[in-house]
């Protein structure tokens, strides 16, 4: 296959290797590879010079964990091409971004709106009908969360449609990348995902830097990505549980969650992680004395999740609220390109740590969730709970192994830090944080300069999920439906 | 002269301060549910000490009702409290038919928080008013059956009829007792906004119906609003311990105060066990007083028949 050249994930690859085709062929060459069940996870732009943009396309073969990536380019005049996503939907937020971000337009898109900037002007759908009433709520909310708009149009307390407009949090993270890399800006653009981004960050630099990370840190990385997935889906649980007034729930979750974040604390010196990861390692080793305690609190957590959710699940009125409430279908979820942990839960078997694998899913020998794929509320309930216990037993099985290897370097030292990067290269990392894959994707100039760095969050996909699950459904359910998502302003706005 | 001197100062006591008691043992019960200390028993009055010495803040799109509302939610209220038995065991004014007047000085109380939250021309405020005016068509008439239906069996056509259920109509009279104890128990939560109907502690202004319709007051209105509804919940709660209280005793005021405590302990537990209905469905639950009321219609009906009344 000439037209694309095939990649891993965290693998480099040489820049100039990558081909470039007309854009006529790279659209077909792009709905053939759909139809063979792969998808997107990049589709975005690069200045290329004299008025010219590069378009990369990157494809994910989930089956086989291969990257496909192939390239277009856009000479001045030519500012529009066919759109893919009356073909391919799940393309229609990426060519939002990319025309918002170089004025190339996708004819014939069904829904070309402004996704981040310039909301000034924005085209609201709209509806008309004597018992229809639009309800507008933010972008400040009631709660201690991100700005951002929803407007919902009901008839009575039924939702018909829910348009949610994103981008106040806009901070202009992928320019500020190329100014200024650090593991301190990757660790901020999303303050739920810390250590998913960092590591992110971290691997796409390692790749091309060409630093390899020992065991060790592999696995302390491992054991904090873990960590957080465990503290943020026990924090949504009790979420979930305040949200429909079931307030044990929101109570005991609230605790337990504490004490994962606390211990984390312990480990990095700060709740979330921040600080713990540099490139080519950790900055913090953990010793068997730390081990020891963590062991016993993540005993005590587990058997604290577990009798909560067995209680809640016992419990009619929780059920009732949770059972077939902002259901998304696992069509429609594969078809607008749903990812992570709410893709699963629609019955998606997507999970980037075992599409794409690294040494330790054999090592450890760590088993893929299992769940009835029902794409409610009530499945992205339960599969959190999974994942919390999936996540317990990796962790077990990381502390076990740490043990092995206390003599090993932890990082590589300010070296690895002023190291060049390799000239001319493209590097792609992809890290399943707990809300789903985050993909970082760099680039760098014949003198070793980044000069594109491309974030996509797994929110990105997910937020016309949300938007299509309420439909149908009571006003009055909505905050349960965003809660069991909850996904990132943030991640989204970049 | 004396005593009813004694009992209107401490009715006047109940009235100023069993509410925010109430809405105090609320909280602490759900607190220790949760495994949490909880704040002070008292603390609901601190807040409404706190808002009455606030500032207001009114919203430009509002006009003269809005500012109307909380006086008259508060003036409501208080002579809706005429006609009930507090805690000396007696009304201030036995009026025969005072049901009436009772019922539908809440029900005013009710009109113009619909129409003060209307007033400020948000949609949530509306859509908020709109929940609360449906709830209300269906629970006020079966209030209305429950408690006249009890009046026509013992005859007495005013809240001092409640007290004779149990000790004049036997073994009858329990079983209406409980079941009208029941429903009131039912009505306390829905008028209260009280789980599982609404959730008084929520944030989230799409879920709320009462909490949502008083988002734009503040200071002293938000304090007398706050205070007139729990005042809501105190009276429709002494109509339960009218029932269940024995007829005469002189410990009245005691055995009032245990069952005021018991109640708002069991909506505290409630709460702390149950979560919120789906909006959908509250009906459902509301429908549960309805059918207690047509319980408690039908026998009655049959206690009179055999002649069982007062």
């Amino acid at each position: 296959m000439s037209n694309w050249i095939k990649t891993q994930n965290n693998e480099k690859i040489d820049l100039n290797s990558i081909p470039t085709l007309e854009i006529k062929v790279l659209r077909e060459e792009i709905i053939k590879l759909c139809k063979l069940n792969m998808r997107p996870i990049g589709f975005f732009g690069k200045d290329w010079g004299d008025n010219t943009t590069k378009l990369f396309v990157v494809l994910a073969d989930d089956n086989n964990g291969i990257l496909y990536v192939s390239s277009s380019i856009f000479e001045f005049p030519a500012n529009n091409y066919e759109s893919l996503t009356p073909e391919i939907p799940c393309f229609h937020i990426f060519e939002r971004e990319f025309y918002e971000d170089f004025n190339i337009k996708p004819l014939n898109h069904p829904w070309l709106k402004p996704l981040r900037k310039n909301q000034d002007n924005y085209q609201f759908f709209k509806m008309e009908g004597e018992e229809v009433h639009e309800v507008a709520v933010g972008p400040i909310h009631a709660g201690v969360i991100e700005p951002g708009h929803f407007r919902f149009m009901c008839n009575g307390e039924t939702v018909y449609h829910l348009e949610i407009m994103l981008g106040y949090q806009h901070r202009g993270v992928e320019n500020l990348m190329l100014e200024r890399p650090s593991n301190q800006l990757a660790e901020s653009i999303s303050g739920d995902s810390v250590i998913a981004y960092n590591l992110a960050y971290s691997q796409v630099m390692e790749s091309l830097k060409g630093i390899s990370v020992s065991n060790k840190a592999q696995l302390i990385r491992k054991l904090a990505l873990e960590m957080e997935r465990v503290a943020i889906h026990i924090g949504d649980l009790g979420a979930i549980a305040g949200d429909i007034a079931y307030l044990m729930g929101a109570s005991v979750f609230g605790a337990t969650r504490t004490l994962v974040i606390n211990t984390m604390l312990e480990f990095s010196g700060n709740r979330f992680g921040r600080g713990l990861f540099t490139i080519g390692g950790v900055n913090f080793d953990i010793d068997d004395e730390k081990i020891k305690r963590a062991e016993k609190i993540f005993e005590k957590v587990e058997c604290d999740a577990k009798r909560m959710v067995k209680t809640m699940l016992k419990n009619s009125t929780v059920i009732s609220r949770l059972e077939k409430t902002g259901t998304i279908s696992t069509e429609k979820a594969k078809e607008i390109g749903l990812v992570g942990m709410a893709a699963r839960a629609a019955g998606l078997n997507l999970d980037s740590r075992f599409d794409f694998k690294d040494k330790w899913i054999e090592e450890l020998k760590i088993e893929p969730v299992q769940i009835k794929g029902t794409g409610d509320v009530n499945a992205r309930f339960k599969l959190r709970y999974k994942e919390i216990l999936q996540s317990f037993s990796i962790i077990r099985k990381i502390f076990a192994r740490l043990k092995e290897c206390t003599n090993e370097p932890v990082n590589c030292g300010y070296e690895a830090l002023n190291k060049e990067n390799s000239k001319d290269s493209f590097a792609i990392s992809i890290v399943e944080g707990w809300r789903g894959e985050i993909v970082h994707i760099a680039m760098t100039d014949e003198k070793g300069n980044l000069t594109r760095y491309k974030i996509k969050d797994p929110s990105f996909n997910n937020w016309y999920g949300l938007a299509l699950a309420v439909r149908n459904n009571g006003v009055s359910d909505f905050p349960l439906c965003n809660k069991s998502f909850n996904l990132s302003y943030s991640g989204n706005d970049l | 002269m004396m005593r009813l001197l004694f009992n209107i100062l401490i009715d006047i006591f109940a009235i100023l301060f069993l509410p925010f008691l109430m809405a105090g043992i609320i909280k602490k019960t759900k607190s220790f549910w949760s495994g949490r200390k909880g704040a002070s028993i008292f603390q609901p009055l601190y807040d409404f000490i706190k808002l009455i010495k606030k500032h207001l803040v009114i919203s430009k799109t509002t006009t003269a009702v809005f500012s109307l509302a909380p006086i008259i939610s508060i003036a409501g209220v208080f002579t809706a409290s005429l006609f009930v038995p507090l805690i000396s065991g007696s009304a201030f004014w036995n009026l025969p038919g005072g049901l009436i007047v009772f019922a539908y000085m809440l029900g005013l109380v009710k009109f113009f928080s619909l129409i003060g939250a209307m007033d400020t021309g948000s949609s949530f405020e509306g859509m908020g008013a709109s929940r609360e005016a449906c709830f209300t068509t269906i629970v006020e008439p079966a209030f209305f059956i429950i408690i006249a239906s009890i009046m026509a069996l013992s005859g007495i056509y005013s809240f001092e009829s409640l007290s004779k259920l149990v000790l004049a109509s036997g073994s009858y009279g329990i079983l209406i007792a409980i079941f009208a104890a029941l429903a009131l128990f039912l009505m306390v939560l829905i008028e209260g906004c009280r789980v599982p109907v609404d959730d008084p502690a929520t944030h989230l202004e799409l879920t709320m119906i009462h909490e949502v319709m008083i988002l734009d007051n503040s200071g002293h209105d938000l304090a007398l609003i706050t205070w007139a509804s729990s005042i809501k919940m105190l009276l429709i709660s002494s109509l339960i311990a009218k029932i269940i209280i024995p007829d005469g005793t002189i410990l009245y005021p005691l055995y009032y105060l245990i069952t005021i405590f018991i109640i708002s302990m069991i909506i505290g537990t409630v709460e702390s066990s149950m979560a919120r209905i789906r909006m959908s469905r509250i009906f459902e639950f509301i429908f549960i007083m309805s059918s207690l009321a047509l319980i408690v219609l039908s026998l009655c009906g049959v206690g009179m028949f055999e002649g069982l009344g007062g």
